[in-house]
């Protein structure tokens, strides 16, 4: 096949791109450097328009033993124990074929985390979707929902905890993130930097199929009606054999047989191949006739860009060979070595004996495409001056028990049911918690993991929207009684070519940065998913933040849920009453401008710290963030957990009821006291400078806030738990 | 008491079995499928999990395997053979007791904890067992008990059935049905009451941290009347 400009156009690279390969390797590339280069210097792989923003963030931490660069970002929990985790996309392959594009997610996030040693112990995962009215909407939730349980209960690792979301900007693209946590010794990490020459390099795993092939092009493109065609480019996930790969690597990981390791995942062979040759400062040379293939005839081209699941690449010590295979002939496991390291520098490919690719590896990587994209900065919008009229026909335990039921607030039970949420049996907290909760198997110690984003203030002022995202994942960390660590992130942005979209995602990135920084809440692991877009619409601009802190006594941790009655409860962090951009404001008076809730880092801080002390000095019997539907809510939900109820005093504040029930200002939380400890509770927020309210005290079952205003737990319960299963299953 | 625990490729519930059987003091040995002699046990599991992938009938391909003949050859001579979940499904692949495991009736993937009342505590397994119903955790795809007239009536005639879903005040009705099962049935004995198949997971409920601890009710009396 000739190699000519439109051929590489078809490929999804640029013009100026395809010059530039001839210019750097002085002549044509044949069909299968094509293709190698077109898989690396796609954005998927290569990110070209979001490296130079993304150095910004801060990746550097006391507890950080691995930030970004690494298959997963690793930090470190104590007692030689490190925790292993990162958050990718599987989005466009989701909304193809939502099945096996959200297992085949789960499956490659999986890998990514025990290729460096780690036993995966949790998932999680964020999942967008369009509009409840769309007529896609319940078949890419059902599809997807089956693909995450389908893969992760097979492979017998829990699900405890996500994030599901229904917007009209959705509609077209749904969005599917997951996560991963695994555990690992500190002195027992894998890295995929290879090193030392004439060092065997080992294929393992399944057979290569043509599943998949340009599945990352395909991720990199935008999508338009001829979607269904692309259904060929979604890999076709196997969780059994995953499980046996993991078990394999895991017992060839406890000797010392193991140079480097990378699975295969996006670009396949290609990029896997040539990330350990980059990192090692190496040349690789493969032979493809040895590459066990599932399908007759395949090419080079074919082989190099194939995305077939569960297959990893391996660069063993000399000599280890026959003992690595044992292993892997035990769990029934192709292993065939297919070429050696060099010190070429280049990656050299062989087939039929004939020479098939030859390039420089720093044309690959080092001088891989890198743009300054043109991006336009959001003004933060003009607040709205909500008249108090439109208060006037509302009635507040109405519109709580509206909000209940809300697609975005209601009870998520009928998703997370169908994940296995407590195989491994250390799951303390499942999911529907402000964290899901593991205990460190064998030991006192407990991971909590949350995943938060908020499109819809992102869309508002990515700034503040990008800080707040980070803000919520410390909340939710520090409500459980856990000390934050660190953070991951999966930024899906809509197409970086247009500068709306480009600068939705600096400024995003940049408030992530400030805020991380601040709190001191590094970046450890991420991936960026650009093009998020059906023709010229784009998503709302949605960074997912996976966090994770730690819980030195797993017995010391706080729920949700309210406890005893006659207990206090207080709202720590103060209420300004910011209705703009909140739910109240969006969904009830149908206001959906304004910006979103200012976050000021000094409060958030501070509040958070403060409550994480009152938890240690176990003062505090339940815990929960206000967010989504403001403290009447936060506190609805508590009732729920706890099946109790609250009397709630009339604010002394001067704002508004309403604005004070469902305002959506930052950095605060709902506690649960005894009375007899309130009164050193009071002295150490008020020596702190925390903010403090004095909500109500806990009764056996009603919300009541009068004698006419109040509502049954029962009613909260049925209102929150019977919207998602009714759409679902009518 | 010894116990074994069989490993097929796929089983993922292994671990949290050998933990609890050690929790409450089995000396636990774990069996790779491919082995073909049983240790001395007191008492075999089958774990769950998606033995080989389960992408045939669940459990079919396990009831095939080499280790599976003496585990026929142990049950049949009276020794105590449990299968929970994906073992239950062998169990019943193997014949070794009546029936099939269907796909839920919602077809879908549930985790939940459930009740489930003891029918029978004539046995090993139940006997003096200090509650009558428990609160157990099941977690699978394919847990809706279906079996033909004949072998229910046999099932009811030798008192097989060894646990039921119900409600927390112990009836048995729809509502307490999360697979569809017949007659509610969870857990079922062969007739001779030494093989026990089973659908929750007692192992994932032995401290009050986890879902529950009612699984620590079962090892506890478990283990005692073995002594």
């Amino acid at each position: 096949m000739e190699v000519n400009e439109s051929l590489a156009l078809e490929h999804g690279l640029k013009k100026n791109e395809y010059k530039k390969i001839c210019d750097l390797l002085n002549r044509t590339p044949n069909i299968t450097e094509l293709g190698i280069f077109s898989a690396m210097w796609n954005e998927h792989c290569s990110y070209k328009s979001s490296r130079l923003h993304l150095k910004n963030l801060p990746t550097k931490g006391k507890k950080v033993i691995q930030g970004p660069g690494e298959n997963a970002g690793v930090v470190d929990i104590g007692d030689n124990d490190a925790i292993v985790f990162k958050i990718e996309s599987h989005n466009h392959p989701s909304f193809i074929e939502p099945y096996q594009g959200a297992a085949t997610g789960v499956g490659g996030i999986m890998r990514d985390v025990f290729t460096m040693g780690a036993r995966p112990i949790a998932n999680l995962n964020s999942i967008h979707f369009g509009s409840t009215q769309h007529k896609k909407t319940k078949s890419l939730l059902r599809g997807v929902v089956r693909g995450i349980g389908g893969y992760g209960n097979c492979i017998g690792v829990p699900t405890i905890g996500g994030q599901t979301s229904f917007d009209e900007s959705y509609n077209g693209n749904i969005l599917v993130n997951a996560m991963t946590l695994g555990l690992v010794k500190k002195n027992k990490i894998f890295y995929s930097k290879a090193a030392g020459v004439n060092k065997p390099v080992i294929y393992v795993g399944s057979k290569t199929g043509r599943d998949g092939i340009h599945g990352a092009s395909m991720a990199s493109a935008i999508f338009d009606e001829k979607i269904e065609e692309k259904k060929p480019t979604v890999q076709v996930g196997d969780p059994f054999t995953e499980k046996l790969l993991l078990e394999a690597c895991l017992e060839l990981m406890a000797g010392d047989s193991i140079i480097a390791i990378q699975d295969m995942g996006a670009a396949g062979l290609t990029s896997s191949s040539i990330e350990m040759a980059s990192k090692g400062k190496l040349g690789i040379e493969l032979n493809l006739n040895k590459v066990p293939c599932r399908e007759l005839n395949m090419t080079p081209y074919e082989i190099m860009l194939s995305e077939s699941q569960e297959r990893m690449l391996i660069v063993l010590e000399n000599g280890k060979e026959i003992e690595a295979k044992k292993i892997f002939d035990k769990w029934n496991l192709d292993f065939s070595i297919i070429g050696k390291t060099t010190n070429s520098k280049k990656i050299e490919l062989f087939y039929d004996e004939k020479k098939v690719a030859d390039i420089p590896v720093h044309t690959l990587v080092e001088n891989s495409p890198m743009y300054d994209r043109k991006w336009k900065k959001t003004k933060l919008p003009k607040k709205n001056k909500i008249n108090k009229d439109s208060f006037k026909n509302l009635k507040i335990l109405n519109v709580l028990n509206k909000l209940l039921s809300n697609p975005n607030i209601c009870s998520k039970e009928w998703i997370w049911q169908q994940y296995d949420h407590t195989v491994m049996g250390d799951t303390i907290q499942k999911p529907g918690s402000d964290s899901g909760i593991v205990r460190v198997h064998g030991t006192n110690k407990a991971i909590a993991a949350t995943v938060d984003s908020s499109a819809v203030y992102c869309y508002a002022h990515p700034l503040t929207g990008g800080k707040q995202a980070v803000c919520e994942s410390w909340r939710n960390l520090i409500s459980v009684g856990a000390e934050p660590i660190a953070i991951t992130n999966c930024l899906n942005f809509g197409n970086p070519e247009k500068e709306e979209n480009m600068g939705e995602f600096v400024e995003c990135v940049q408030g992530l940065g400030e805020a991380s920084k601040y709190l001191n809440f590094p970046v450890v692991s991420g991936n960026v998913s650009f093009y998020n877009q059906t023709k010229d619409k784009g998503i709302k601009p949605t960074p997912s933040i996976g966090g994770i802190g730690l819980i030195k006594n797993y017995k010391d941790m706080v729920t949700m849920g309210f406890k005893k009655i006659d207990n206090v409860v207080l709202v720590i962090g103060k209420t300004e009453g910011h209705l703009d951009q909140s739910i109240f404001s969006r969904d009830v008076l149908n206001i959906k401008n304004g910006p979103p809730p200012e976050v000021n880092l000094f409060n958030e801080k501070n509040n958070g710290e403060t409550l994480l002390s009152l938890i240690k000095k176990k003062f505090v019997r339940s815990a929960h963030d206000v967010s989504l539907g403001g403290i009447i809510v936060a506190v609805a939900k508590m009732c729920i957990k706890g099946k109790k109820g609250i009397k709630i005093k009339k604010p002394k504040q001067l704002i508004n009821q309403f604005e004070y029930m469902y305002a959506e200002d930052q950095g605060r939380y709902i506690v649960e006291i005894e009375k007899e400890n309130y009164k050193q509770v009071k002295e150490i927020l008020e020596k702190n400078s925390v903010h403090y309210d004095e909500l109500g005290v806990i009764l056996d079952k009603d919300i009541v806030i009068d004698d006419k205003t109040k509502l049954s737990i029962e009613d909260l319960i049925l209102s929150n738990n019977k919207w998602l299963k009714k759409y679902m299953e009518a | 008491m010894n116990s074994s625990i069989i490993i097929f490729p796929g089983s993922n519930c292994d671990r949290d079995m050998d933990v609890a059987l050690k929790k409450f003091g089995f000396k636990n040995k774990m069996i790779w499928h491919n082995d073909t002699e049983l240790p001395k046990s007191d008492l075999v599991v089958l774990p769950g999990g998606f033995s080989y992938g389960d992408y045939l009938r669940c459990g079919s391909m396990a009831s095939k395997s080499k280790i599976i003949e003496s585990i026929i050859k142990f049950a049949k001579s009276g020794g105590l053979l449990m299968g929970v979940c994906n073992g239950f499904q062998i169990l019943t692949e193997t014949e070794l007791l009546p029936g099939a495991l269907l796909p839920n009736k919602y077809s879908k993937f549930i985790c939940k904890n459930v009740f489930v009342k003891i029918n029978n505590t004539e046995n090993n397994y139940f006997k003096n067992i200090k509650k009558n119903i428990l609160e157990l955790h099941i977690a699978h795809n394919e847990g809706n008990f279906f079996c033909s007239s004949d072998q229910m009536k046999n099932i009811n005639d030798n008192n097989q059935i060894a646990l039921t879903y119900c409600n927390k005040d112990g009836e048995t009705d729809d509502n307490s049905n999360p697979n569809g099962a017949i007659n509610n049935i969870a857990g079922l004995f062969n007739k001779q009451k030494n093989i026990l198949g089973m659908m929750p997971h007692p192992e994932r409920m032995i401290d009050t941290y986890l879902s529950g601890d009612d699984g620590s009710i079962f090892f506890q009396n478990l283990i005692t009347n073995l002594k």
